[in-house]
C-alpha cells in the first residue's frame, strides 16, 4: 500500500460500507417509491466504490483485485469514516447520516474532479454528478421530516443529536499523508469544514431542528482502522460467502 | 391486524408523469407515480422512468389536476375533425424533397 | 335496464373478438374488472413480496458485480410492482386498498415467494426458473385485452429477460468453478424445481374462473399448457448443464416430443395458496412492519407539503 493507494481505498471504503448500508433497506422503506430511490443511491455508491477500488488497485500495482479488498479485510483494515458505518436506525437516522455525508462528498468530490491524479479526476466526475442528485435527496428529505410533524421533528433531531459525534471525522487532519495532498492528487479535509457547515445550516434553518450542544465529544478513528463495532457486524455479513468458499469463483 | 383496512392509509397523492425522451420531442405520458410534494414527484418519477433511458425532461402533474374527456364526449367532441380537411395533412398535395426533412 | 346491460355485454365481447384494447373509462362488466382488480393486484404483490428472498441475499452477495446485478434486479421488482399498482388503480381500486388487502392475508401472490432462499445460488435459481417461469407468463399475457396492464407487461417482460440473463449466469459461473459451485445449483435446484412448476396454478380442470376469463381475453392460455412449454424449455437447459432434474418419473414421450413428470404435490401447493407455505407469514409480517414504521414518515411529508402550499399560497 502506498499513501495514495490508501487514500483511495478510504474514499471506495466510504462508498461501499454508505451503499451497502442504504441498501438493507431495499424492501423495507417507508414507501414503494422510496424502495427505489434508496436503491438508486446505494447502486450509485457501490457503483462509485467499485471504480474507486480499481483505481486504488492499479495504484497498489495490481497486487490484489477490487473483490478481494472488499471480501477478504478485516474491519482494522477498513479506512472508512465512522459516520458512514452507523446502523440505518429509523428513516430518520438514514436520512439524517446521508445528509451530514452528502454535505461533505458534494464539495469533496467537485473538487477532486481536478484532482491531479486523473484516473480520481475521472472517477470524481462521474461522482459528482450523481452525489449532486443524492443531496438533493437527503436535503429534501431533511426539510420534510424536520419540519413535517412533532414526530418527525423530534425523530429527526434525536438522529442529528447522536450522529453529530462522527462529523468531525470528515475534516480532521493527519489523513491522507501530507505528500498526497502536496502532489494536488487528495484534497486537504480541513479545507472542506466550512463550506460543509454552511450547506448544514441553510438547510437546518429551514426546518425545526436545532444543532446539537457545543460540548459533544467527537468520534474520529476510521482513517486509522479504529472503527465502533457496527463496522465488524456488517463486514461478517457482507464477506461470508466469498469466505465460505474462497475457491469459487463467482 | 384489521386496522389496516378500517383506518386507510395515506399512499401520498397519484402524479402523472410526462417524460421527453430527446430534444424536439413533445412530452409524452409515461404512467403515474405517488409522491407527497412536486419536488418528491420529480425525484421519484426520474428513479422510475429515467433509470434506464435517457431522458431530457420530465413534467409532473397532480392527476386530479387534470381534466379528461370521458368516452360518452367521443362522438360530439372529436367528430367535427374529420370533415375539415384541412386539418389534416392529405388536404395539401405538395411534399417536400427528402432531403428538407433531415435534421440540420 | 338488464336489457341495455345484456346489448351493451354483447357490444363489449365483439370488441374483443375482434380484437380491440379495453381502456380505463370504457364500459366494461362489472365481473370483468372484479376479476381483472384480482388478478393484476395479485401480480403486484408478488412483485413486491418477490423483492424479500432475493432481498434476502443483497448484503451478502459474494463479489462487487453480483452485489449491484442483485440490488438492480429487486429494484426493477419494485418498479414491477409498481406499474401494477398503478395499472390495477385505473381500475378504480386505491393502492391504500391493495396494501390493505395483502397486509391482511386476503390477497394472494405467487406462491413461490413463500420458499426461503437458503444459499447464493437460489439468486441464480431465482433467475433461471422463477424468472423463466414468469416471463412464459407474462409475455404471453402482454396480449390480454386490457390496455393499462398490457401496456405494464410489455415493459415488464424487456426487464424481466435481463433478470433470466442474470440468473443463469450465476448459475453457469457456479457449475464453471467446479464441483463445489456445481453441488451448491444442484442443491438449490432440488429445493425450486417442483415449487416452480406449481406457478403456473392448478390443472385446467380444477381452475375455476377460467372459461369467462379466455372468453375476455384476461387469461389466453391454458396452465397447462404453459407449464409444459416451460418443462420442455428448462429440461433441456438443466441436461445441457449437467443438472439432474428432481423427479425420478421424467421420461420423454417420443409421440408429443415432449417431457412428462411425476404429479405436483398439490397439498402443498394448497397450504401455501392458503397461507401457510414455509414463510407465509414471515413475509407478510416484513411487509407490514415496514408500512407500519413507515407511517410517520409519510405523515410527515404530507404535513410539510400542507404546511407549506399554505404558506405559498398566502405568499401570492
Amino acid at each position: 500500500m502506498t499513501p495514495l493507494s490508501e487514500y483511495l481505498l478510504s474514499l471506495a471504503d466510504d462508498r461501499l460500507i454508505l451503499g451497502h448500508r442504504l441498501s438493507e433497506w431495499c424492501g423495507h422503506a417507508p414507501i414503494l417509491e422510496e424502495d427505489i430511490a434508496l436503491s438508486n443511491i446505494a447502486l450509485d455508491c457501490i457503483g462509485q466504490a467499485t471504480f474507486l477500488y480499481e483505481i486504488a488497485a492499479e495504484a497498489e500495482g495490481n497486487v490484489r483485485t477490487p473483490d478481494r479488498m472488499v471480501y477478504f479485510r478485516e474491519a482494522i483494515e477498513y479506512r472508512n469514516l465512522l459516520l458512514v458505518e452507523q446502523p440505518n436506525g429509523d428513516f430518520a437516522r438514514t436520512i439524517v447520516r446521508q445528509f451530514l455525508y452528502d454535505a461533505f462528498g458534494i464539495s469533496l468530490y467537485d473538487r477532486l474532479q481536478t484532482s491531479s491524479y486523473a484516473p480520481l479526476a475521472a472517477v470524481a466526475q462521474k461522482a459528482h454528478k450523481e452525489l449532486r442528485y443524492h443531496f438533493r435527496h437527503s436535503s429534501q428529505w431533511m426539510l420534510r421530516l424536520g419540519d413535517g410533524t412533532d414526530e418527525s421533528i423530534q425523530r429527526t433531531q434525536h438522529a442529528l443529536n447522536e450522529l453529530w459525534q462522527y462529523t468531525d471525522e470528515m475534516f480532521i487532519g493527519g489523513f491522507p499523508a501530507e505528500e498526497v495532498i502536496g502532489s494536488g492528487a487528495a484534497i486537504d479535509p480541513r479545507t472542506l469544514r466550512t463550506g460543509w457547515r454552511n450547506s448544514v445550516d441553510t438547510i437546518l434553518s429551514r426546518t425545526a431542528l436545532t444543532l446539537p450542544e457545543k460540548d459533544i465529544r467527537m468520534q474520529s478513528g476510521g482513517r486509522n482502522g479504529r472503527h465502533t463495532e457496527h463496522l465488524g457486524h456488517l463486514l461478517t455479513e457482507m464477506q461470508s460467502v466469498a469466505r465460505s468458499y474462497p475457491e469459487i469463483t463467482w | 391486524m384489521s386496522t389496516h383496512l378500517q383506518q386507510p392509509d395515506d399512499q401520498w397523492d397519484l402524479w402523472e408523469v410526462f417524460l421527453q425522451e430527446s430534444q424536439n420531442e413533445p412530452h409524452s405520458h409515461a404512467g403515474s407515480i405517488r409522491a407527497a410534494d412536486a419536488e418528491n414527484a420529480l425525484q421519484n418519477a426520474r428513479d422510475l422512468f429515467a433509470r434506464r433511458g435517457n431522458v431530457k425532461s420530465l413534467w409532473v402533474v397532480r392527476s386530479r389536476d387534470i381534466t379528461a374527456t370521458t368516452p360518452d364526449d367521443t362522438v360530439p367532441f372529436f367528430e367535427p375533425t374529420p370533415d375539415k380537411v384541412y386539418r389534416h395533412p392529405q388536404f395539401y398535395s405538395y411534399t417536400l424533397p427528402d432531403e428538407l426533412w433531415k435534421k440540420p | 335496464m338488464s336489457e341495455n346491460i345484456a346489448m351493451m355485454e354483447e357490444q363489449f365481447n365483439r370488441r374483443i373478438a375482434e380484437g380491440e384494447t379495453i381502456e380505463p373509462n370504457d364500459w366494461m362488466p362489472d365481473k370483468y374488472r372484479s376479476q381483472l382488480k384480482r388478478l393484476i393486484s395479485q401480480h403486484a404483490h408478488s412483485e413486491i413480496i418477490g423483492m424479500l428472498p432475493e432481498g434476502n441475499w443483497i448484503t451478502r452477495a459474494p463479489s462487487l458485480r453480483r452485489k449491484l446485478a442483485l440490488l438492480a434486479k429487486v429494484q426493477d421488482e419494485a418498479g414491477h410492482g409498481h406499474y401494477l399498482y398503478s395499472s390495477a388503480e385505473t381500475l378504480g381500486i386505491s393502492r391504500e386498498e391493495m396494501f390493505g388487502q395483502l397486509h391482511t392475508g386476503k390477497a394472494k401472490y405467487s406462491s413461490i415467494f413463500n420458499y426461503p432462499t437458503l444459499a447464493w445460488a437460489d439468486m441464480g435459481m431465482i433467475g433461471w426458473l422463477v424468472d423463466g417461469a414468469a416471463i412464459i407468463n407474462q409475455t404471453t399475457m402482454a396480449k390480454c385485452s386490457y390496455g393499462p396492464y398490457s401496456r405494464a407487461l410489455l415493459r415488464i417482460c424487456k426487464e424481466e429477460n435481463f433478470h433470466k440473463k442474470q440468473g443463469m449466469e450465476i448459475i453457469a459461473t457456479l457449475i464453471a468453478s467446479g464441483e463445489q459451485g456445481k453441488a451448491m445449483v444442484q442443491e438449490s435446484f432440488n429445493r425450486f424445481w417442483w415449487p416452480t412448476l406449481m406457478m403456473f396454478g392448478p390443472h385446467d380442470a380444477n381452475s375455476p374462473n377460467s372459461p369467462d376469463m379466455m372468453k375476455w381475453k384476461i387469461k389466453l392460455k391454458g396452465n397447462d399448457e404453459l407449464r409444459q412449454r416451460f418443462i420442455d424449455m428448462t429440461v433441456e437447459q438443466a441436461q445441457a448443464w449437467g443438472l439432474t432434474v428432481p423427479d425420478p418419473k421424467l421420461r420423454f414421450n417420443e409421440q408429443t416430443r415432449s417431457w412428462e413428470t411425476g404429479e405436483i404435490d398439490w397439498n402443498e401447493f394448497n397450504a401455501v395458496i392458503s397461507g401457510n407455505g414455509p414463510c407465509n407469514h414471515e413475509r407478510l409480517n416484513v411487509r407490514r412492519t415496514a408500512h407500519d414504521q413507515g407511517a410517520w414518515v409519510r405523515e410527515a411529508a404530507r404535513a410539510y407539503e400542507a404546511k407549506h402550499r399554505r404558506s405559498s399560497e398566502t405568499a401570492e
